[in-house]
């Protein structure tokens, strides 16, 4: 008698919280016609992205999760696009690096922060009227004034506290076991709007998420309620250095319009639209420097 | 530039906030460097290629406790800092 013996295997683990990498470039272009190709890399806490720049005009850009060391997630990230494109890294002019990890870009000539970056890349995708920026990154919120150059006047960053950032909206997404990108649109299927979770910590937010669904609550309704504390928290930090019209939001969050309608609602201002993908500010901004260093420098190719 | 370094959490906003217009050409020599008893500041070139000064990372998540012992219930009656600061860039939230 031949008994089979399966062994038992643990049911696979979805991760609710993945968002949807991407790349992309225009097709309508081709790079090898340009004077001066500048890239970008934004090594975050939880995303990295590099992004391609042709004679001062977004080309492409791939966006990915951030691995375990930043000079291989800076690697991959541009690795990423120039295999799309048949691009080899001399064919890149100028590299800078921005973000968490903009000193470990091992191929970077120069480092900017995120927040000149962000700034800058507000200014290309929302256009010369953007005055006030908040990007919700993965593990801070940036609150950032800028003149219609792009240059940053006044700036203000939380990266104590993950309440109000993508991780925050992570760890409910996995709590709740919905796709992190069903969370905003969920968050509008309720009957009522409910208060915001009183909590600013994402553990005890966490926590008082669990005590409202056993109180009854539905998850929409809970996400509503988390979506409402995220709003309220990245408004105050906004309202320390004022709101101005010509609003726009970077990072990942961005895409959550659960979060951006509510935010919209408590300044009374509607953010700037944008199609270009809000994640890519950062190292679109850095892309914009480095081209404005090599015409600066006059280090154009020849034609 | 208004720069201001710090953090916002449960219990509170703690901002320092640096108006690196007036700290370019520093008329105070800087002195607020050597005034802070934890020398939280120093030079950096910031990404517009100006000299500014600015607060060490280091301190920008610590400042409720590192500024504690400058605070009135340390026996200041101002801030060194502040009062350094001749051209009047450094303001504290808290």
């Amino acid at each position: 008698m031949n008994a089979e013996v399966k062994a038992a295997v643990a049911p696979e683990k979805k991760e609710f919280w993945r968002w949807q990498e991407n790349t992309w470039f225009d097709e309508s272009r081709n790079w090898r016609d340009g004077s001066i190709v500048t890239c970008g890399i934004d090594v975050g806490s939880v995303s990295s992205q590099a992004v391609l720049v042709v004679d001062g005009e977004l080309y492409g850009y791939n966006s990915m999760r951030t691995g375990n060391n930043s000079p291989d997630s800076a690697k991959n990230a541009l690795q990423g696009i120039m295999d799309k494109i048949g691009m080899k890294l001399e064919d890149i002019d100028y590299v800078v690096g921005t973000g968490y990890g903009r000193v470990n870009v091992p191929f970077a000539h120069k480092a900017i922060t995120e927040i000149a970056c962000h700034a800058r890349g507000a200014n290309y995708m929302g256009g010369n009227q953007v005055r006030t920026i908040l990007d919700m990154g993965g593990q801070d919120c940036k609150a950032i004034h800028c003149d219609d150059k792009g240059k940053v006047t006044n700036f203000l960053m939380n990266d104590k506290c993950a309440a109000g950032t993508g991780r925050g909206m992570e760890v409910i997404s996995d709590l709740m076991q919905i796709p992190i990108a069903e969370l905003g649109p969920r968050s509008f299927e309720v009957d009522e709007e409910p208060e915001a979770v009183s909590s600013v910590c994402v553990v005890f937010a966490k926590s008082e998420a669990l005590a409202l669904l056993k109180a009854g609550y539905t998850k929409n309704k809970v996400i509503a309620a988390y979506c409402q504390a995220m709003a309220e928290r990245v408004v105050s930090l906004l309202e320390r250095i004022g709101v101005e019209e010509g609003f726009f939001i970077t990072g990942g969050i961005a895409k959550n319009p659960g979060v951006v309608r509510r935010i919209e609602k408590l300044l009374g201002i509607k953010a700037l639209d944008t199609k270009i993908d809000s994640q890519i500010a950062g190292a679109l901004g850095a892309a914009l420097f480095g081209h404005t260093l090599m015409q600066k420098q006059g280090a154009k190719k020849a034609a | 530039m208004i720069a201001n370094y710090g953090y916002k959490d449960g219990s509170g906003d703690y901002y320092i906030s640096i108006d690196t217009d007036k700290c370019i050409d520093c008329a105070a020599d800087r002195a607020c460097q050597t005034a802070c008893p934890k020398e939280m500041f120093e030079t950096i070139t910031d990404d517009y290629d100006d000299e500014v000064t600015w607060v060490k990372r280091a301190n920008c998540r610590t400042l409720a406790y590192d500024c504690t012992e400058c605070k009135p219930a340390g026996g200041y009656t101002s801030l060194p800092c502040t009062s350094a600061c001749t051209p009047g860039a450094i303001r504290h939230s808290w």
